[in-house]
């Protein structure tokens, strides 16, 4: 479904991302792991065309993502949930969910998109008239994620859902990625959490300072030694 | 866009505009009159500088410079009509079309400041129009045929209480109902957080020129009726000065509430020329060194206390009820 072959992004003249290569076929979880510094949110800035690379290619569905611009890929099916949430402090809960709906001309099928996210994520329901900022982390990541959903895209893009949030949250964070995954949505997830992200991802990509290193399955590069003892301290 | 049941803004502008006729009839003389018109000039500029700064977010400093702009133009072309026909109620159409001329060319150069610097953010976007508003003024400091530093004489008089109040009218309720319409909850989402914003599918870029234009539009139109206002259109009454006092109505009032906008333009209109004439009378009575033009220290005294006692201004982003187009029925 994506496609990433060779990307290269610079900084100024600092190379963030040297030869960065990965396939998303369509209907599974593929996580990118690596620490600080490796890459991971550049990656995905560079497919949401907030960064432009200086080589290589990036396709989705066979269609090449050059000079796509941001605000367009929402219209392409490609939803992309920031680092750090980054919700609309002031707006409601509704509203923000309402914004998201901004591309979907049909005002019925917004309404049934934000029940679905209601059903999915109760908690979210239950805050509808709060304001975005008044949150609890956890809520504004379910609220985040709330919003990917109305967008609508048919690839989702993770960055680091479970930063800085309690363990038991990130659980059930990580399980609501799953059953979204079951629902049909293709997800492409960027987590420091090695342990976690392998454990529900079908293949994994270790970056490491802008390189692309070990792939495989999930349980493959869970197995591999080097992830062992890098990144999952074992 | 949806219109309001009830046109409360046409209400209140009908009831403002009977208020002065009554007046006129015991006593309201024309200084007075100088000052409601005055208020209701720095009303467009203060509701369309909340457009740029308050809904959108983009922190603009040359609100005047758009404002010169459509002053000079409008006043070109009628000064041009009334050399060729001195028959001054004949020319209204030619006057509500020439400050649209303004208008329009003000949005022009909004939107060629707009595409180079938007992509800036924050106190760099404050820098670049800062620079952009003494450009503009500079220019017309130098271009003979409109005057360069003598400024641009013999403007008729075509800015009535009438018309200024009806092109008031006209700003507000724009800019009203575009903050209250789908589009204005994408610019306050643009305000609130551009890149996730970018991320649900809103063309920023576009939202922002469009708003720039727009503001620079009716900062044009409110340029215009200026300088029919006062007969001259000069390149001292565009100053950056200016375009901080602009600045501080929209956040007295609230950044963000027009009802906030349209009150403080009144208020501080008002505060200034008691604050002039009493600062003169003063200095004539103590002999302190302080002029009427001491004013804008208190003015820059009020910005500083806003800033530490209240950051989000009289009305912060609510809005008097007038200015809220009800909602529909979920149900």
């Amino acid at each position: 479904m994506l496609s990433v072959k060779n990307l290269q992004v610079n900084y100024g003249r600092i190379a963030a991302l040297k030869d960065v290569s990965f396939e998303v076929p369509a209907g599974k979880i593929i996580a990118l792991i690596g620490s600080n510094g490796a890459g991971k949110t550049t990656t995905l800035r560079a497919i949401s065309g907030l960064e432009k690379p200086s080589g290589g290619t990036i396709s989705f569905k066979g269609k090449d993502l050059a000079g796509v611009q941001s605000h367009e890929l929402v219209k392409l099916g490609i939803s992309h949930v920031p680092e750090g949430r980054k919700i609309f402090p002031t707006l409601t809960v509704r509203e923000n969910l309402e914004l998201a709906g901004w591309t979907v001309k049909d005002a019925k099928e917004v309404k049934r998109r934000i029940e679905e996210v209601f059903t999915f994520f109760p908690r979210v329901a239950e805050r509808v008239g709060q304001l975005g900022g008044t949150l609890s982390g956890g809520e504004q990541q379910m609220l985040a994620v709330g919003r990917a959903m109305v967008t609508g895209g048919e690839l989702l893009l993770l960055d680091e859902p479970s930063m800085g949030l309690a363990p038991v949250l990130v659980d059930e964070i990580f399980d609501k990625i799953v059953a979204l995954n079951k629902l049909g949505t293709t997800i492409l997830l960027v987590e420091q959490n090695a342990a976690e992200a392998l454990d529900i991802a079908d293949f994994a990509y270790v970056l490491e300072v802008g390189y692309t290193t070990i792939s495989g399955s999930a349980k493959d590069v869970a197995d591999n030694p080097k992830v062992r003892e890098a990144y999952l301290g074992v | 866009m949806k219109i309001p049941r009830t046109p409360w803004l046409l209400v209140v502008a009908a009831g403002f505009w009977a208020a002065v006729q009554l007046l006129r009839l015991v006593g309201f003389n024309d200084y007075y009159l100088f000052i409601a018109n005055l208020s209701l000039v720095y009303v467009i500029l203060a509701v369309s500088l909340n457009l740029i700064n308050g809904i959108i977010g983009q922190f603009s400093l040359g609100h005047m410079g758009f404002a010169a702009v459509g002053a000079y133009v409008s006043g070109s072309i009628t000064t041009l009509i009334f050399k060729l026909s001195p028959n001054v109620a004949a020319h209204y159409p030619g006057f509500v079309l020439a400050l649209v001329a303004g208008g329009v060319a003000a949005a022009l150069v909004g939107v060629a400041i707009g595409f180079p610097t938007l992509r800036l953010k924050g106190d760099y976007l404050a820098i670049v129009t800062l620079g952009f508003g003494e450009i503009i003024r500079t220019v017309f400091n130098n271009i003979d045929a409109v005057g360069g530093p003598r400024g641009l004489l013999g403007i008729p008089k075509f800015s009535t209480f009438t018309v200024i109040l009806a092109f008031a009218l006209i700003t507000v309720a724009v800019i009203r109902n575009i903050a209250e319409s789908a589009h204005g909850r994408n610019m306050i989402a643009i305000r609130e957080n551009e890149l996730a914003a970018d991320l649900v599918g809103i063309d920023t870029t576009g939202y922002k020129v469009k708003a720039f234009a727009l503001g620079a539009f009716f900062a044009g139109i409110g340029g215009g009726l200026y300088a029919h206002l006062l007969q001259i259109a000069h390149p001292t009454q565009f100053g950056f000065i200016y375009s901080v006092q602009v600045l501080i109505m929209v956040y007295a009032g609230g950044v963000g509430s027009l009802t906030g906008s349209v009150l403080a333009a009144f208020a501080l209109t008002i505060l200034t020329q008691l604050l002039k004439s009493g600062l003169s009378s003063l200095k004539s009575l103590t002999g302190l060194p302080i002029g009427g033009d001491w004013y804008m220290v208190l003015y820059a005294l009020l910005l500083i206390l806003i800033m530490l006692y209240r950051t989000e201004g009289l009305m912060g982003t609510r809005e008097a009820k007038l200015m809220v187009i009800p909602e529909e029925d979920d149900k």
